[in-house]
């Protein structure tokens, strides 16, 4: 078939008006074939003209040859959750080409291989074929090359059919690929040809093009695991154990790497922390503890099935109180699950991890900036609360890219925590007890090995104030008292919810973490769409804070949105409130291994509130 | 190792050390573990040796994991930190102990449950990255502390009190040891006072793994006839690999033993281990004959005891860190947060 009949067959008719700034991109590929680079490309050529984007990769959990899908979307009102419509399908996978040409919205583009005739399935969609193999023909001899280069011809293509300007298109490659110019050269080949067959011969017939704008001034791309690994260094880390999972292991690798170049003493050249990658995660963990418990800023990266395989060790952190730092970025479970998908799903069980009467606190970014940030919450709470710290991320902010101004460098000097020494051991008349609650806030005096200061024996068997093994009821109980005093205190010293009260609402929406980017854009909706108007309140950690209670008993109806089942959060938070609030906590849950959507938020919300 | 020390000047009438404290300054708190215990013997012998050796015990940190065996670290040096784990899992937390700080001076104390079945594979990479650690198993070939199980190491053949016979053949723990690159590995037995003294001073001079795997009797499960870690059963069974004595280099002492049957080892601090061959031909260097002669001995139903395989010089995993010399755990905010510039230099890298 040619390409003339092709477009003949088209809706040429049904839509006219153009779309600005305000579609998804959908590429679709098989797995390790190399279309990584075009689609950062593409990201940040929009990103470049000042549109605002957001890049979400769907791959699978093998490294060659399944089903990959990457979105790119672009939107002029900055909404960067996963939007659930694709606008422009880029079909390359055989595979699901035909699934995803015939899940697509009317209306919708496609740009395809030629042979794989897509244009035959439907007629109210935009075809451009493609010949991609034809096109790449005279690029590069190299049967490699070709299938590394090939994925650039649709960049061009799209640079021509959205308006992407191709100076934005050469800059970002420049950026993807540093100085090696003879694959910049072999690039701007495919890219420079994809363009020109679309000038050439497909005629532009769908409504969506990017047109610059300026409010990414200033902006940086950047996943949250990098992010993350930033602030671990900044936090003066200087001890990482750690085991590899994904998604979890690009924030360990990216923080080696920032290590090796930022952390070396100046004098010597020698570093400044240890990173051991462990046998396991039990081992990773034991690490950590034994390294905190000497006094290292120390820390692991993980993913639920490690985070099960670390319940015995965070009790004894718990127990002993020694400072631990554990990232967990979420992923799809039970078991394996879906390993490269993104959930919500390790709340509960971070929250109450181990056997006994154990609880901790959770730091719940939403952003990069606040991987960034919280990293750095994390290490100084873990010294200030001697305990097991949990930074909840997600696959979806770990390992996708987001745009972000740029980080703030740290003003706040290293909190570690409560150290005794000789002055304080005077004011105690040398009377110090490891576990002893001398300010009231159920955090004692520690001392570390080779500190000159008094020794104890830190057990996970019961013990006194003096650590000293005791089986003793009051011994016992009292140390527990203690430790849920300790709680208490990190109730006011983790980071507090973020709150917008909308005067008049009724309706109250809490979420966390990544969910935050679809409540901003479905409280939008809600409003323009349904006239709803609702309060939102973020939270950003857990124990819950007082706020979080004001916030349920000032509006009649709370939702609170999560990327999970058995609603974790909800359930964490009803065990602390009271009759009144319990009766007014609703639950919108989404979990389908893709990142939450306005949309879904906005469909369910509307739906409860009918049946009201 | 707190060799520098000044001697202090001794009480008149006092039993000091080196450094001028008294044997009491190594003792711990009182022992919890049944009479006649065989770890308690080996608690005495390790504050004998820390003692004799004049380390001061606020240097040492004293690691175990769960068992009657790691209940011991609170028995010694009470004025050194402790840290009592969870089961088996006493090498990672050493790890990461000795790697924040590489200035003290660890001792780990495990059970052969402990170590053999839930901890064997933290065990293995402990062996196998060489930390700088004197790792003790104290073995009795069953669950001391919850009644009297079998443990890996029980030998084929030794029956339970109840009758029980094992059929499962024992995890050798020092073959095991010296196969993953543990750089120092001995063998000896709580009722042989002399000899477990001497490996243990010699374990405490070496830098890189020492793993000595003590036969320890648990006088209330495991010490009756159908048992091959008894008392008894050990007193006939066992076989000195060679005579060990230690001699630290700021002790003076010469040995006695006849020219061309003793082997001299030098460790990394001027210390020397002396070992007095039986076997003509056996070399504590050798990798090779170590794994013969516990073989052989093994297959005799017997326990080659003594210093079985030496690797001197052996580069330790905290060497291999490359980290600077200072503890990290006592690094200040200048040397660990970056400054401002590096800051900048990585969000240019996100433009
Ligand atoms: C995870 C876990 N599982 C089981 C136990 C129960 N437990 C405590 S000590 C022990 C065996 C100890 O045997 P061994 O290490 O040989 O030491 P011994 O008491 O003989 O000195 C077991 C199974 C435990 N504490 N933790
Ligand atoms: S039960 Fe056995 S191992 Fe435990 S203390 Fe008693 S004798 Fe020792």
């Amino acid at each position: 078939m040619s390409v003339a009949d092709a477009v003949q067959e088209a809706p040429t008719k049904s839509r006219t008006e153009r779309i600005v700034n305000d579609f998804a991109i959908q590429v679709a590929t098989v797995n390790g074939s190399g279309s990584q680079t075009a689609n950062l490309v593409l990201l940040r050529s929009i990103f470049q003209m000042g549109v605002p984007v957001s890049g979400k990769n769907m791959f699978p959990s093998n490294i060659a040859g399944l089903p990959t899908w990457y979105t790119i979307r672009a939107s002029a009102k900055g909404y960067i959750s996963r939007k659930k419509e694709v606008d422009f399908l880029v079909a390359m996978n055989v595979e699901t080409a035909k699934e995803d040409v015939l899940t697509l919205p009317p209306g919708a583009a496609a740009l395809y291989d030629e042979p794989l005739k897509l244009n035959e399935l439907r007629n109210d969609v935009v075809f451009y074929p493609v010949p991609f193999d034809k096109l790449i023909n005279p690029i590069t001899t190299d049967a490699k090359l070709r299938r590394l280069v090939r994925n650039m011809i649709y960049d061009g293509v799209l640079s021509k059919l959205l308006s992407i300007d191709m100076g934005q298109m050469e800059k970002a490659l420049r950026k993807q690929m540093g100085k090696k110019e003879k694959a910049i050269a072999l690039n701007m080949g495919a890219l420079k040809a994809g363009y020109d067959y679309a000038e050439a011969n497909l005629p532009k017939l769908d409504p969506f093009v990017v047109e610059p704008m300026n409010k990414t001034d200033g902006l940086i791309l950047i996943e949250g695991n990098a992010a993350a690994a930033i602030g671990c260094m900044m936090a003066g880390v200087t001890f990482v154990g750690w085991y590899p999972i994904t998604p979890s292991s690009s924030l360990c690798e990216s923080l080696i790497d920032y290590l090796k170049k930022y952390r070396r003493d100046p004098e010597t050249g020698k570093a400044t922390y240890a990173v051991i990658q462990a046998e396991d995660e039990i081992a990773a963990l034991g690490m950590v503890l034994g390294a905190g418990w000497m006094g290292a800023r120390s820390m692991t990266s993980t993913a639920g099935p490690g985070l099960s395989l670390m319940g015995e060790f965070t009790g004894l952190g718990y127990y002993v109180e020694v400072p631990a730092v554990i990232f967990d970025v979420q992923r799809v479970g039970p078991s394996t699950g879906l390993p490269t998908r993104t959930a919500q799903q390790d709340i509960l069980s971070a929250a109450v991890l181990s056997h006994g009467d154990t609880k901790h606190p959770l730091l719940l970014p939403a952003s990069v900036n606040e991987c960034y940030t919280m990293a750095m919450d994390a290490f100084d709470l873990a010294e200030r609360l001697q305990t097991p710290i949990f930074v909840m991320t997600d696959l979806d902010l770990g390992m996708n890219t987001w745009m972000s101004p740029t980080f703030e460098y740290p003003t706040k000097p290293l909190d570690r925590g409560k150290r005794l020494d000789a002055a304080k051991l005077k004011e105690l008349e040398n009377d110090w007890g490891r576990y002893r609650d001398v300010d009231g806030d159920g955090i004692a005096y520690r001392t570390v090995p080779g500190d000159g200061m008094p020794s104890y024996f830190a057990r996970g068997s019961g013990h006194n104030e003096k650590a000293q093994y005791s089986e003793r009821a009051d011994d016992y109980a009292n140390n527990l008292d203690r430790l849920a005093r300790k709680f208490d205190t990190a109730r006011t010293l983790v980071p507090k919810p973020e709150i917008e009260v909308v005067r008049g609402a009724k309706i109250g929406v809490i979420g966390y973490g990544t969910t935050h980017w679809a409540i901003v854009e479905s409280r939008d909706e809600l409003r323009n769409e349904s006239k709803i108007e609702t309060s939102y309140l973020r939270l950003r950690a857990y124990p819950f804070t007082k706020e979080v209670f004001d916030f349920i008993n000032t509006h009649d109806r709370v939702y609170l949105i999560e990327q999970n089942r058995d609603a974790q959060m909800l359930s964490l938070l009803k065990m602390e409130c009271n009759v009144e609030q319990f009766a007014k906590l609703r639950s919108i849950l989404h979990y389908v291994g893709l990142p939450i959507d306005g949309r879904s938020v906005t469909e369910e919300l509307v739906k409860q509130e009918r049946g009201q | 190792m707190a060799t520098e020390a000044p001697v202090q000047p001794p009480a008149p009438g006092k039993k000091i050390n080196r450094i001028g404290l008294e044997p009491v300054a190594y003792r711990g708190s009182k022992t919890t573990l049944c009479a006649g215990c065989g770890h308690n013997a080996i608690t005495e012998r390790i504050i004998d040796s820390f003692y004799e050796l004049g380390i001061d015990p606020t240097q040492v940190i004293k690691l175990s994991g769960i068992g009657c065996s790691s209940k011991a670290p609170a028995y010694f040096l009470n004025s050194a930190h402790g840290f009592n784990s969870v089961h088996g899992r006493m090498p990672s937390v050493g790890t990461g102990a000795v790697v924040a700080n590489r200035k003290m001076i660890a001792i780990g104390i495990s059970g052969d449950g402990d170590t053999g079945a839930i901890g064997i594979g933290q065990f293995v990479h402990l062996m196998r990255r060489n930390l700088p650690i004197v790792y003790i198993i104290e073995d009795n070939g069953c669950y001391g502390l919850t009644k009297g199980q079998f443990s890996p190491t029980a030998d084929l053949g030794s029956t339970l009190k109840t009758g029980v016979i094992n059929d499962l053949p024992p995890i050798d723990t020092c073959a095991l040891a010296i196969e993953l690159g543990a750089s120092f590995v001995a063998r000896s037995f709580s009722g042989d006072p002399k000899q477990l003294k001497a490996i243990l001073k010699a374990a405490l001079s070496h830098k890189g793994t020492s793993m000595i795997d003590v036969i320890s009797p648990c006088v209330t499960f495991n010490d009756h006839e159908g048992s091959t870690k008894s008392y008894a059963y050990v007193k006939e069974h066992d076989e000195p690999l060679s005579e060990v004595s230690f001699v630290p280099f700021f002790e003076d002492i010469t040995v006695e033993y006849e020219a061309g049957t003793t082997k001299e080892v030098t460790l990394h601090n001027g210390g020397r281990v002396v070992l007095s061959k039986l076997s003509e031909d056996y070399q504590p260097t050798d990798k090779m004959s170590a794994i013969r002669v516990l073989h052989e001995t093994m297959a005799r139903g017997e326990y080659a005891t003594g210093v079985i395989y030496i690797e001197p010089d052996k580069t330790d995993f905290v060497d291999m860190l490359g980290m600077v010399d200072e503890p990290l755990a006592s690094l200040p905010q200048s040397k660990t947060r970056p400054g401002k510039q590096a800051l900048d230099e990585i969000m240019e890298s996100f433009r």
